[in-house]
This record gives C-alpha cells, structure tokens and sequence, in this order.
C-alpha cells in the first residue's frame, strides 16, 4: 500500500494546480486569437470531436511530456535493444522520427522469461510453421481457421495449467471483454477489484450485469459486499441474484502485488460466487514451474472457476487463454463471439506458445526452462532489495518481476524518464489516467534474459538519476549513502 | 309525526341555545369569563397535546447477522453455463496445411471455400520471407502497448504505407481485426451523441454501440430511406445541434448479408443532415475498386468526405490486426482515448511487414483484383439456380451468400439443415463451405445461410466443382 506523506501531497497538488492555470490562460489566448482571425467554417454544423474541457488533460499536460511515452523501438524489445530518437520543432506538439538509434536496457517491456528476441529452440520451429501454415489462416475458428496446431495448444495449456480443458483467442483483451458477457447477463452481480485493468472494465459494462467494487485486495472488505448483496438481492426488485461472479487479478500490473488468493477463494466458496482470475502477468512468471499465482500461493487450481491469462508477456507471443472444466469450455465454443467473428490466432504465433511452454516444462530435453525461473525469481528479489536499501519507495510483494517506484509530482516523471534515456537506460512511467492522479510512478519490468551486470549498471544509474530529482523519500540504510541532500528539480 | 319531530328538534335548540346565550356565568378574578371560552381552551388543550406526541412510523429493524446468515444459506446460484445439448457439441474441421484455395482436412484435399482469402495472398512467397526476416530480427511478440515501447518502427512504417495508398494523411494500427471497431465507435461517441446504424452490422459494431452509451437508431438493413427517414426523425428531436456529434455507421459490404452499401447515396444524406460517417470496409478493402482502394474508389468518392474508415486486416491481406484511418485529428484523437490500442500489446511485428508485403503486392499487381471479379461472377451465374436456395448477395461481392428459399419451420432446424448441407459437401464432394454462426449475444436478426468466400486463386474448375456440389447434395436434402 502507498503512504503519501502530506508535504508530498501538498507540493504535487500545487504542481498540478500550476499546470491547470498555465493551462487554461493558453486556451483562453487561443480562443481569443481565434476569435480574432475568424477561421474558415468548413466544419459548420459538426459538433467538434472533443468538446471544451474533454481533451483538456491532453492538450496542456500530456503533450507537454509526450518524448516520454510511445518511444519506438528498431530492434528486438530484448533486454539490450535500440531506443529510436525522434526530435520536435514545434515544442513537442509533432514528433519525427530520426535515422539515429542509441543503444539501451530495457526495462519496460513485458518479457519476463526472455523469449522475447529470437531464441534458439522456439524460432526455427515458427518459422517451419510459418512456412506450412503461412501467416494467418484467414478465418474464424469455427469455420476454416482450426488448424492441427490450435487443437494441440489447447490441450498444452489445460495440462500446463491444470484445469480440464481451455480455448485460445487471438488477443488478451478481446479475451476478457468477449467473454465476460458470454457467462452472466442481466440479473447477474460482478464484484471486482477496484483496481482491475480496464479489459476487465469493459467486459463487465458490456455484460449488462449489475457490478460492485470491493477495495483493493481486501478479503475483510468483499466478505462484507458479498453479505450486503445477497442480502438485498437484485437493485429495486430484490429478487435474488442470478448468479455472483468475483474477479482478480493475479498480479496487478500497476502495484506488482500479489493477490491474497487463499482468502478470496475461502470467502467465494463459503458463499457459492464464482471465481475468475486473470493471470495476464503471472503465467510463466512467479511459482516454482511457472504455473502461475496458484502454485506460488497453494491454491488447487480446482478451486478457481475460470482461469484465464495472455500469451504476450511471459511467453513472448500474442493472444490469451481461458482454461476452466470442459462443460464451460464447450459452451463458450459454442457462443462466445471473440471464437465464433474473429480470425483465429496467427499460426507462428501458436507454435512460439507452444515450444516456449515445452522449453518451460523441461519437455525440449533442456534444463533452460528451470534456469530462467530461478534466474528471474533471483533477478526480482535482487533488484527490489537494492532498490529499497537504496530509499526509494518501491511497490509490490516479494517474488513479484513487477516493480514500480512512487514518483508523485508531475515535473519527476519526465525528468526521470530523459536522464535515464540520457544513461542508456529505458524506463517506463506511468501517470493519470493509468494511476490515480496524485500516484505517478515509474514501472521497471524485471526480465529473465537480465544479467547480473545489467542489474547493477541499472542500480547505478536509477540511484544517481534519483539523487539528481529527489525521489528518495525514504530514508537510505547507512553504509551505502553519506549524503542525503535532495536538490529539489521543479 | 312531523309535527312532533320539529317541535323535539325545536325545543333541544332552544336548550342548546340559551346554554350559550345565558349571560356571564363566573367571573374569576374579575375578568367575565363566557361559556364558549372554556370549550375553545380544551379545543387548544388538545391540540397542544396532540403536537407533542411522536407521530407513529412502523420500526425500522436492520437485518442481523443471522438473518444474514440464513438468507446466505439459502441463496442458491444458477450454474455458470447453461447445460451442454447436442447442437453445441460441434467440432469445426481441422487444417492440416494452410488455409490456401486447395486445403487439407483430415488427410484429404479439399477445396477450399471457407477463408476470406480474396486475393489469394495466402502461401505467397514475398510475404512469407519478409515475415522470416521479420521474425529472426524481432522474435514473434511485441511485448509491449504501443505506449510502453511496444511501438516498433514496421508499425510505423505500416501505418504510413496504408495511408499513402488509400490517400489519407494518417491512419493507426490495431492488434486485432474485430477490436478495431469496438475500440473506434467508443473513442468517439459518448453518452448523448447520436448513432444511426444498419440493422445488420456484425457483433463486434453492435458491442462497441452498446460500449458506447449513446442513443442508437437502426434503420433497414441497407434501405436508403428508411436511413433518409430514421436521419430526419433524429435531427428534428435533437435539441442541440452544435454540443451533439451525430454519426452513421455501416460496414462496405455486409458480411451477414454480402449488400454493398451505396456509399454515394450515404454521402449525399450525410451532407444533408450534417452527420459523420463511420465506414467497416474489413471485407471490401483490397476488392472493390479498380486499384482495389476500397468501397470510395469503387463509388467514385472523394476519400476525404467519408470521416472516419475501419478494416480489419484478416481478409484480403491474408494478415492479422485491423487499422482505422482518417483526418489526423480522428487518428490523434484514438491514441490516447482507444482502449484497444492503449491498453492493449500492439501487433506482432511479423504481421506488420506481412501487411507491408500485401499491399506492396496489390498495388504492383492491380490484375489480381480482375481475376477475383471474374471468379466472382462465374460462381455468381453456376449458384443461381441450386434447388432449394436462393442468392442474396450483391453481384460483385466476394462474400457469396445463399440462404433458404423457404424456412422449414423453427429458427433450428434451418441451422441444422444448412449444417448438414455443408457437412454432405465436405464429405462426399470434398469442399469445404461454411454455414453462418451466430452467436446468443447476437442482436442481428437476419437470415443464416451458407456463405463462399471466393479467392482470386480458385481455378475455373474448382468453382464449377463447389457450384456441382452443392447443387447435388441441396437436391438430395431439400425436399
């Protein structure tokens, strides 16, 4: 959980309030400048696509820092790979692409197991898939778009996950927001997390169910909504709920908690909700064998209705899963839209699935599977101690390759960004509407292809980067740091 | 009586009267106190007490705890999918190569009809190797939304060659075919805009209308006026002209139906009424048109009155992903307000320089989109006249739809019918051909029917050998 101390709080509200004046004097000037030259009315009649202040946070804010978002890539995103340079002549409105690249660590990209680059077992086997299946097969999975490839992928993730029988999508987002409206309607409750991604969001809304939020990873608090709601039943007609649903995430991707699984499924089973658990960061990343937040935290994988998870970030592909027992899969054959509309999944694509799975069970006659488990479990618990001893304010659980370290105030977040980018080190930051307004952050994904010198290069260069904007708002454990001065950068 | 009754009545007034009239009856500490003063005072007496009570509401009693229980107890929950009957349990055939003009299912060849593969792009040789050179040099996942360094510069590249060849100044790439629609209508119409939509648009363009929240009103399934009429009605009751965006969406060619729609007609009334156009073109980009440029080119209309245009990349150019292009506000606007495309990985880079490759070959062989029309219309003369079914496809749509000519009764025994129509086909004719599916959340209510997507690389002979097919296999099944 984040601490804000208050003078923190006071100085980035006043940043912000800063920015919203200096922001509404330029639309002001703009408006009378307009006012002034009359333009030319082609669009008369059309009410404008963003509205007075619906764009606002766009046009004075965002554009302002836009060098730090949306940065393109030339190359592999490995753990070393080329950052390309793009440079603005109308103060960072446009930006251009430049032919020039600079060389650097990467730790923003999802690429937990390291299959992100080519990788010596999966890539000539896509490539032979490639050329017997070619790139795409045109076509929905029930119509000509099932090839003997996709039949073998699900049957691998139901037996790497442990549940009965599974269904592939060709992508992690339409997996969620096509789903959830497939297993419950109207008359239904969804009760989910309050920080949930906003897949899950959409899915929910486009459900038609009625749906409640319980507060962040508190068991306590969702035994308590659970109660409340059975109790009431349906709003306005108290009729009894059709059927309850709870939704988590495995790893927040925002905090890089853990979810306290244990005690969501006690409470869900003590009063029959169903269970959904979204598994987009942790497949492949935490537990002994890869198997997920389940393994990592004891839980039968029996327990939990509906697992689903993302091909994208662990296993170095694109698509999603859902696994669950074999009556629900066969229903959702049947009527899930994302599998009846959509062309299926890419066929290269399922072949690096499936050999990134074998590389991970060990089944390719190589121990490379095991290492990269125990290297990124090592490489996660390194990095968030030094970070923590260092003073920065970094969240997440233990075990977790998701670090994100608190930056607050507006004006950090792109000084961290450029100096890191400076250093050859590319981070990712994240601020509203991602976190809550006051809660910027930097986000470091921690990857298994990360060696032990690019840890300590990129523990160099955050320290030195944090002493310069001062975001060391914890105190530093004494023999490593003698000076504590923070030069405050507005 | 009467008599006796007045003088009763008479006599009790008199008595009332002089109780009252009689002249001051106490003086209490010299003041003259009447009789009808004492009466008044008990009246205010008791209306005083009367305030002073607590007006009487029924008691409130929350809930306790083991009621809470009990209610807990008792609360049984539907299961969480509906029972498994027959009709779900279908297993689509399988491929065993790729999804080409000849296919491979369960060791046979056959011949293959079920994939939009309108240019034949599928097995290409350039294709394939740009893809290899794209995978040894970037693997196969992007790993990233296209904020956090997923943005890889063939994505850029895509995106400008798309917009060069179809005349706009920008377009945006999306990671998967049916999230471009459903990411695009909920960018730009919020909660009190105006929608006026076909009623036969695909599921992916009615989720992103109900995503929307906005007001939304069908009009006939490719009926000019009856849009003409539902566009008058809507702009008569709406209050505020300049504060409300107003929009009409439609897909190029239906791919429930296989109608073109008549973009010039659409333009004509757009200008008219004052609403934007919101154009699908996922299965007519790549066919229609003389240079294959789309449903404008094929109209003859300027590309920069229609506002905003989707497709999905999974047809004609034999990749995966969708792109929506535009006026470069449109397409500034989506990079931070789309949900697909902020909040989602961004396209496999192999993919993209799959689509660089597919386009590159469209505009160097313009002859290929030839070829695909005179498929067309030899399927098109051999299908009008199976037995028992009827076209319902435009001429030059690549979608060739046949549906029944008379319904057998329910909703599922026409499904069955088709189905086992094209399970005969595969079967004893080896052609593959798919029946259309819909699915419960499907709002569409028009007819099913067998659909043929026709490839530029069908030779002659496989088409007289589906049309022969069919013709035999809906004699023997259609009574």
């Amino acid at each position: 959980m984040v601490r804000l101390p208050y003078t923190t709080a006071l100085t980035t509200l006043f940043s912000y309030g800063l920015l919203f004046v200096f922001g509404q004097l330029r639309d002001f000037f703009r408006k009378l400048l307009g006012w002034i030259r009359k333009p030319k009315d082609q669009l008369k009649g059309y009410a404008p696509i963003c509205l007075g202040l619906e764009d606002f946070y766009v046009r004075r804010l965002y554009l302002r820092i836009q060098d730090c978002f949306g940065r393109p890539i030339a190359s592999a995103p490995d753990s070393w790979f080329d950052v390309v340079e793009r440079c603005s002549n109308d103060n960072n409105k446009t930006l251009h692409r430049t032919e020039k690249t600079s060389r650097c660590l990467n730790l923003g990209s999802y690429n937990y197991l390291g299959f992100a680059a080519a990788d010596e077992y999966c890539t000539p086997r896509v490539i032979q898939s490639l050329k017997e299946y070619s790139a795409s097969t045109c076509s929905t999975r029930v119509e000509g778009g099932t090839t003997k490839l996709h039949v073998e992928l699900e049957e691998l993730v139901a037996r790497f996950v442990g549940k009965e029988a599974a269904i592939l999508f060709g992508m992690g987002y339409v997996t969620n927001s096509a789903l959830i409206p497939c297993i419950i309607g109207k008359g239904g409750l969804i009760i989910s997390d309050s920080l949930n991604h906003n897949s899950i969001v959409n899915g929910a809304r486009g459900s038609g169910a009625t749906v409640r939020v319980f507060q962040h990873n508190t068991p306590s608090h969702l035994e308590e909504v659970l109660r409340e709601q059975i109790a009431e039943g349906q709003p306005r007609t108290h009729r009894p709920w059709k059927k309850i649903i709870v939704i988590v995430e495995g790893i927040y991707s925002m905090e890089g908690e853990l979810c306290k699984l244990p005690e969501i499924i006690a409470v869900c089973k003590k009063y029959k909700a169903y269970t959904y658990l979204d598994e987009a960061h942790s497949i492949g990343a935490v537990g002994k064998s890869g198997r997920g937040v389940c393994e990592l935290l004891g839980v039968d994988p029996a327990d939990v209705d509906i697992m689903m998870g993302t091909f994208t970030k662990s296993f170095g592909s694109c698509g999603g899963y859902i696994a669950a027992s074999k009556e629900i899969i066969q229903y959702l054959k049947f009527s899930c839209p994302a599998h009846l509309y959509a062309t299926s999944m890419s066929p290269p694509a399922v072949q690096q699935v499936i050999s990134a799975i074998k590389v991970i069970l060990g089944e390719d006659g190589s121990s490379r599977g095991a290492q990269k488990l125990a290297r990124i479990r090592e490489n996660s618990n390194f990095f968030r101690s030094e970070l923590q001893k260092m003073g920065f304010e970094v969240l997440g659980d233990n075990d977790s390759p998701v670090m994100p370290i608190m930056l607050y105030n507006p004006a950090k977040i792109p000084a961290f960004s450029r100096e890191c980018l400076q250093q050859n080190v590319a981070v990712v930051t994240v601020a509203f509407p991602a976190t809550p307004l006051l809660l910027a952050r930097a986000r470091i994904c921690i990857s298994a292809s990360h060696t032990r010198e690019d840890l300590i290069k990129a523990l160099e260069v955050i320290s030195k980067v944090g002493d310069l904007i001062g975001v060391k708002y914890f105190p530093a454990e004494p023999p490593k740091h003698l000076n504590q001065g923070h030069n405050k950068l507005e | 009586m009467a008599l006796a009754m007045v003088n009763v009545t008479a006599s009790v007034l008199n008595w009332v009267s002089s109780y009252f009239d009689a002249p001051t009856r106490a003086v209490v500490f010299g003041v003259p106190i009447d009789g009808h003063l004492v009466v008044e005072a008990l009246l205010v007496v008791v209306i005083l007490f009367q305030l002073t009570r607590k007006s009487y509401k029924p008691p409130k009693k929350p809930l306790t705890e083991k009621e809470i229980d009990e209610l807990c107890d008792d609360w049984v929950p539907e299961p969480l999918t509906p029972q498994i009957t027959e009709d779900m349990t279908y297993e689509p055939p399988t491929l065993e190569s790729a999804a080409g003009p000849h296919a491979i299912v369960n060791g046979k060849e056959v011949v293959n009809f079920a994939s939009a593969n309108y240019l034949g792009l599928v097995g290409n040789e350039k294709i394939t190797d740009s893809c290899v050179g794209a995978l040894e040099k970037y693997g196969v996942g992007s790993c990233g939304p296209r904020g956090f360094y997923g943005t890889i510069d063939v994505h850029l590249d895509c995106e400008q060659k798309i917009a060069k060849f179809l005349g706009t100044p920008d377009s945006i790439l999306y990671s998967y075919g049916i999230s471009t629609i459903f990411s695009v209508i909920p960018a730009f119409c919020k909660k009190g805009d105006i929608i006026v939509a076909d009623e036969g648009v695909h599921w992916a363009v009615q989720n992103g209308l109900y995503l929307s929240r906005s007001t939304v009103v069908y009009f006939k399934h490719n009926d000019m006026k009856s849009l003409e009429n539902k566009l008058e009605e809507v702009t008569r009751r709406s209050k505020h002209p300049e504060k409300v965006r107003r929009y009409i969406v439609v897909e190029a060619i239906y791919q429930n139906s296989g109608q073109i729609a008549p973009l010039d007609e659409i333009v004509r009334l757009k200008e008219k009424y004052r609403f934007r156009i919101i154009l699908d073109e996922s299965h007519s980009f790549g066919v229609l048109g003389n240079s294959g440029r789309g449903l404008a080119d094929h109209c003859g209309v300027p590309i920069e009155k229609i506002d905003i245009i989707t497709a999905g990349m999974g047809n004609a150019l034999a990749t995966d992903g969708g792109f929506c292009t535009g006026s470069v506000r449109v397409v500034d606007h989506q990079r931070l307000s789309s949900s697909g495309y902020v909040f989602s990985a961004s396209l496999p880079p192999y993919l993209a320089s799959a689509a660089i490759a597919a386009v590159d070959y469209l505009e160097e062989n313009p002859s290929v989109l030839s070829k695909l029309r005179t498929n067309i219309a030899t399927l098109f003369n051999e299908l009008s006249d199976v037995p028992g079914l009827v076209l319902a496809s435009h001429i030059l749509s690549p979608i060739v739809f046949l549906k029944l000519k008379k319904s057998t009764g329910t909703g599922k025994t026409d499904i069955d019918l088709l189905d086992s129509i094209a399970k005969q086909a595969l079967e004893e004719d080896s052609v593959l051909i798919a029946t259309t599916k819909r699915s419960s959340l499907d709002k569409c209510k028009l007819p099913i029917g067998l659909r043929l997507f026709v490839s530029a690389s069908h030779s002659e002979s496989d088409l007289l050998k589906a049309a022969a097919s069919l013709k035999r296999v809906a004699a023997l099944l259609i009574s």
